[in-house]
């Protein structure tokens, strides 16, 4: 019985510690990538190469799920508000909606799938090849090289996409609104633009920049602490650690826009 | 010139841990300058795990390694920056980028170290493939070579910056033996070429016996023997002598850590 008891606390002393290890590594990874915007020149050409990869090729995935999401948000607007009799708000609501909360979570969610599981397989990829090691031996450093151009193109490019989901977002709720339902456009469009203020605006950006962040970073920490965070070796480690990747990101994303929202409402 | 000039890598009593496993029992050894040295062994016998501290990549537990007269064991920032800009290293599976094409791989150093011009970056990238038999291949991607090719393509990129020292992990490994004997040959001709110090990493005889000028035999992480070609073949060391005849290992069982290990899954 105390023998059970005993390996119980040992278990749980031994998650503890590596709960904490992983967090303090996550945060030297983070710290390590930034002061290389101080201690090296700016990452330019591969800055804008990776711009291409994050923001320029997700632009039609952002279209189309920015598209849907105003369609569907206006259909449920629009069935609850004509029992209040309020319909005139439709577009207050959608474009409210959009660009305070779903605007900014939905294309983080986008970003995830789209390039945080890709950026974090490439970068567990490149550390069961020994890239990490060939790029040492060269002396290049890699939190120059590979990451800080990552993190950069994630910062600029995941507020634009966010702020391209809000207009098909409020596109798509006009398709709806208006030209499916009769909505007169005056009211849609007027009805947003009395309601949105600044804040609304400042709010949807803040929490795109962190998520830009929060995604790029916890992605490719993950890839690249494969060696050391993942039991298995090879493409089961990359899997796993792109799966971890994915999770972790996400849950951070909407603890952070909790947090954001709560701070700034 | 004392040895101490001449030396170009100096070991003294190296010792590394993975953890509670000793896996590097107190090494000593040094490597001339413009000399093929060749480190031997097994799997597990901590040849790898050398190669990692010789290239900075691992601190031991104890022990000094210099090389080029600096200590690697304790040098960071710009003076180990340095260092490697004057090492070149071809890994086993040559560890190219796989979102650039041959080309701009064995550029990357050349353009990250060098002021040199788009014009004088490419004609040096066409030498070393062309001294690498890899002419005309400079726009393919490294998933489009064979394994052959990407060692080959790896070792192009490692002595781009004509590094006075060069290290080369398991150059025949997963070769066709026509293949294994052009890079035992290239290896050759580069030393005679460009006067470097090359140090292999290796299981493979024959291609050991072929280009070393000594041998140095890592078992269960000890040195067993450091010797010539000749030296080796003459040597009385059972274990040497099983290595070259390639017999399986004939270890006396102890029946009560046998039994041990059965039962308890520990040694």
């Amino acid at each position: 019985m105390l023998a059970v008891t005993k390996r119980k606390i040992e278990h749980l002393g031994d998650a503890g510690i590596s709960l904490v290890t992983s967090c303090a590594r996550l945060g030297l990874f983070l710290a390590y990538t930034l002061s290389r915007l101080w201690l090296f020149r700016f990452p330019l050409q591969e800055t804008v190469k990776q711009l291409m990869f994050v923001g320029a090729r997700s632009v039609p995935l952002i279209a189309i799920s920015g598209l849907f999401t105003g369609m569907v948000l206006a259909l449920q607007f629009y069935d609850t508000l004509i029992r209040f009799g309020s319909v005139d708000l439709l577009g207050a609501a959608v474009a409210m909606s959009l660009i305070r909360e779903l605007g900014p979570v939905m294309a983080a969610l986008m970003v995830i799938a789209r390039v945080g599981s890709a950026t974090c397989a490439e970068i567990g990829i490149m550390r069961n090849e020994q890239q990490f090691d060939a790029l040492d031996c060269m002396a290049i450093d890699s939190y120059h090289y590979v990451m800080l151009p990552r993190l950069i193109a994630a910062l600029i490019s995941v507020p634009l996409l966010t702020a391209m989901f809000d207009v098909f977002g409020i596109g798509g709720g006009y398709v709806v609104g208006v030209l499916i339902h009769g909505l007169s456009d005056g009211a849609y469009l007027i009805g947003m633009s009395d309601a949105i203020v600044f804040n609304d605006v400042l709010m949807g950006m803040v929490k795109s920049l962190l998520f830009g962040l929060i995604i790029m970073w916890i992605c490719m920490a993950k890839g690249f602490y494969l060696h050391i965070e993942q039991k298995q070796a090879g493409a089961e480690g990359v899997s796993q650690a792109t799966t971890q990747a994915v999770v972790l990101s996400a849950v951070l994303m909407l603890f952070v826009d909790y947090i954001v929202s709560s701070l700034m409402l | 010139m004392t040895s101490e000039f001449q030396d170009i890598i100096e070991v003294s009593n190296l010792v590394t841990h993975y953890g509670q496993r000793q896996v590097l029992k107190n090494l000593n050894f040094s490597v001339k300058k413009g000399e093929i040295r060749v480190i031997m062994g097994g799997s597990g016998s901590g040849k790898s795990t050398l190669l990692n501290h010789l290239l900075a990549l691992l601190k031991p537990t104890s022990g000094s390694i210099f090389v080029d007269g600096l200590d690697v064991v304790n040098i960071k920032g710009k003076p180990l920056a340095n260092l490697r800009k004057k090492m070149g290293v071809a890994f086993q599976g040559g560890a190219l980028f796989s979102s650039m094409s041959v080309g701009e791989n064995i550029k990357l150093p050349l353009k990250r170290h060098t002021r040199l011009g788009e014009h004088t970056i490419d004609i040096m990238t066409r030498l070393k493939l062309e001294l690498m038999g890899l002419a005309g291949f400079e726009d393919l991607m490294p998933s489009e070579l064979s394994g052959g090719m990407l060692k080959r393509a790896g070792l192009a990129r490692a002595v781009i910056m004509d590094p006075k020292l060069l290290f080369f992990d398991e150059p025949s490994a997963g070769l066709d033996p026509v293949t294994a004997v052009e890079l035992d040959e290239l290896i050759l001709k580069l030393r005679d070429a460009m006067n470097m110090t090359i140090v292999v990493v290796t299981h493979e005889l024959e291609s050991a016996f072929k280009i070393a000028d000594k041998i140095t035999v890592l078992f269960d992480g000890e040195i067993a023997i450091t010797g010539t070609v000749d030296e080796i073949k003459q040597s009385k060391d059972q274990r040497i002598v099983d290595l070259i005849n390639r017999r399986p290992r004939n270890e006396q069982v102890d029946a009560e850590q046998y039994i041990k290990r059965l039962t308890t899954g520990k040694n």
